[in-house]
């Protein structure tokens, strides 16, 4: 990779960080309402796989993968507004977080049935193979959500069809509270790839170099018609499932063991064995990053509140008389 | 042309896929088999497998798939091989179908169509003989719509699958077969959220649809001598055609609303509250609902027939209600 790739990675890492922290702060401040689920400790995965996507491939993120919104294009501050839920989100204040997508980027909105959303993606793939359009969908869950029938459902028809569609465990090993071992009986979810008769692959997320290389390989199978891939990322949620979660559950020393596989920590590593201006590169990245997400938040912040009857807008193509009273 | 109701739907699809290429049909057997109940005969040979699609036993994914591709602007028509199925589906409908455009801000239209074999009286037991409808019309963002004549069953299916919103589409299989009506040959629509009035009267207004519709005419002709009927066949059960609703109410007094699904959470309970809360004044009895006993839809013909309306509740209860 060319150093203007390596620091340009190095930038997505460190920006999807910082508005992770910025939203968690907003949110002990008392300025969001709502759920907000910290992906702080994930961002190799989003990074990885959404980098070298095209502008009109799609991907489906999951819940706490505000990350993928950024690096598939999605504008930080529309992004921050759909988090305060103001006008200016992409759902307009009818949900908050990550359920409104930005379809102009090709992000689809998830909802909070995880997993549904593998369907979706699926439907897509099988458009783009209709069609021959030169696409994929990149679909996100969680190991949690593997438990879910949709997950099968959406699988199964990806391999009879060898659909242009990558599936995209994030194993952070813990869904809410239940672990691993209460939610699945194989030692890996991407061990199941051989029942729907694609491939499995397990990475650690936590490694871009080993995510990049893996996406990319799965990437170019599904564009030259080779199907689906089922692709595993182990990684590690810093934060509680949600902000209010102490995560009692897990033990310090484990938190502390993945603390000390940070994937932007690695990448530094990496970027310093390079022998480039480590320092600097920190230092300009930091400025840029801080700059952008408090952009994001002022704009946010003076973004309009809707109005209560805005909440009647966009249920229909055409407004229905409902009569309601 | 003469065609039974079934034919109808199989012409509207084809038609429909034959008109524009972003429209599909997925289901399971839809392809090669032509369906469960042959309403789809013809159409894979003709459209293509592409975009005929045999589905696997899915239903989330099928309705999910559907949205998918709808995003995309693709226009699929997604069966349910029996309506009993579309639970599976539930949640891509509501949570996922349902909420997509409210979810994204305007940003995208959900022109899918889930259509199904509605209905009992064909002896087929608890897990083909349901009407699910209410709980679909519960749920803001879907449209409900459920023909009950050959005419509409073509006509709406081909408004539904042109409507850029999520259309549930409850077709009555005691229908399929059982009758045949003379249709234009040329191209027509039926509009989603118009009621029909299938009968004028002065006594009293019966609201229907589906399969019941026959069995309120045919009574509407049966007392003719005794009482004057209006019948009014609803076809769109969200939105519901309200003009045309308290219309008749205002106009005759009395209202006695039949469905075949079960009372209780039914579409007559919010029809009957709507009646009594702006037609107070013009009422001149109570308004009065005739639907399935509040149990599961049985196998033994006799119980069937015990649990579901019929010909002679629906005499009973109009007669009932004439006395006022």
């Amino acid at each position: 990779m060319t150093e203007q790739k390596d620091r340009e990675l190095y930038r997505w890492l460190r920006l999807i960080r910082e508005f992770e922290d910025r939203t968690s702060a907003l949110d002990k401040q008392g300025k969001l309402m709502g759920g907000v689920y910290s992906g702080k400790g994930q961002e190799a995965v989003t990074v990885g796989f959404c980098h070298d996507l095209r502008w009109d491939d799609w991907i489906f993120p999951l819940h706490r993968d505000l990350g993928a919104f950024l690096v598939k294009g999605a504008d930080p501050k529309r992004l921050m507004a759909q988090i305060f839920g103001k006008r200016d989100g992409f759902a307009k204040g009818k949900d908050s977080y990550l359920h409104g997508g930005d379809l102009s980027n090709g992000i689809f909105g998830s909802t909070s049935c995880l997993g549904a959303t593998l369907p979706v993606a699926a439907g897509m793939a099988y458009k783009f193979k209709i069609r021959k359009e030169d696409r994929v969908a990149v679909a996100f869950f969680g190991e949690g959500a593997s438990s879910r029938g949709d997950v099968h459902e959406a699988m199964n028809f990806a391999g009879v069809h060898k659909l242009p569609v990558i599936f995209v465990c994030e194993n952070n090993f813990y869904a809410y509270s239940t672990p691993n071992e209460l939610q699945f009986g194989v030692d890996n979810v991407a061990d199941r790839a051989a029942g729907y008769g694609f491939k499995g692959e397990v990475v650690s997320g936590n490694d871009l170099h080993a995510v990049m290389k893996t996406a990319g390989k799965a990437i170019d199978r599904a564009r030259t018609g080779d199907g689906p891939t089922l692709v595993e990322c182990k990684t590690y949620r810093y934060h509680g499932h949600s902000e209010h979660d102490r995560a009692d559950y897990r033990s310090e020393e484990e938190v502390i063991t993945w603390e000390s596989r940070d994937p932007i920590a690695l990448w530094e590593i990496y970027l310093e064995k390079r022998k480039y201006d480590i320092a600097a590169i920190r230092k300009e990245t930091a400025e840029e990053v801080t700059r952008i997400v408090e952009e994001a938040v002022a704009f946010a912040e003076a973004s309009p509140s809707p109005a209560g009857p805005e909440a009647m807008d966009d249920l229909y193509a055409m407004p229905i008389d409902t009569e309601a009273r | 042309m003469l065609v039974t109701y079934i034919e109808a739907i199989r012409q509207a699809m084809d038609e429909e896929l034959a008109r524009d290429r972003n429209v599909l049909l997925m289901g399971e057997d839809v392809g090669v088999l032509g369906g469960a109940f042959k309403a789809s005969t013809g159409l894979q040979e003709k459209h293509g497998a592409d975009r005929v699609v045999d589905m696997p036993i899915s239903e989330s994914l099928i309705v999910g798939a559907g949205v998918g591709l709808a995003v995309q602007g693709m226009r699929p028509i997604l069966e349910m091989q029996f309506i009993d199925f579309i639970s599976c589906g539930f949640d891509q409908i509501v949570n996922t179908a349902a909420t997509l455009r409210y979810r994204h801000g305007g940003q995208t239209a959900c022109p899918i169509v889930v259509r199904g074999p509605s209905g009992g009286g064909v002896h087929g037991g608890l897990y083909h003989s349901q009407n699910p409808e209410a709980w679909f019309c519960h749920v803001p963002g879907l449209k409900v719509v459920a023909p009950a004549t050959a005419y509409d069953a073509k006509g709406l299916l081909k408004s539904a699958i042109r409507d850029d919103d999520p259309v549930i589409y409850f077709e009555h299989k005691f229908l399929y077969r059982r009758i045949k009506e003379e249709i234009p040959a040329e191209e027509y629509l039926v509009p989603i959220g118009k009621a029909a009035l299938r009968k004028e009267g002065r006594d009293l207004t019966v609201l229907t649809y589906g399969a019941p519709v026959h069995a309120v005419m045919k009574a509407a002709r049966d007392m003719a001598a005794e009482v004057d009927i209006e019948v009014i066949d609803l076809r769109t059960l969200l939105p519901i055609d309200w003009a045309t609703v308290k219309g008749s109410v205002r106009k005759t007094g009395k209202v006695l609303i039949v469905h075949e699904a079960r009372l209780t959470g039914g579409i007559g309970g919010e029809v009957a509250a709507r009646i009594a809360q702006d037609c107070f004044e013009e009422l001149d009895g109570p308004v009065m609902r005739l639907a399935a006993r509040d149990v599961h839809t049985p196998f033994a013909p006799a119980m069937e027939d015990y649990v579901l309306p019929n010909q002679e509740k629906i005499t009973e209860a109009i007669r009932k209600l004439a006395a006022y």
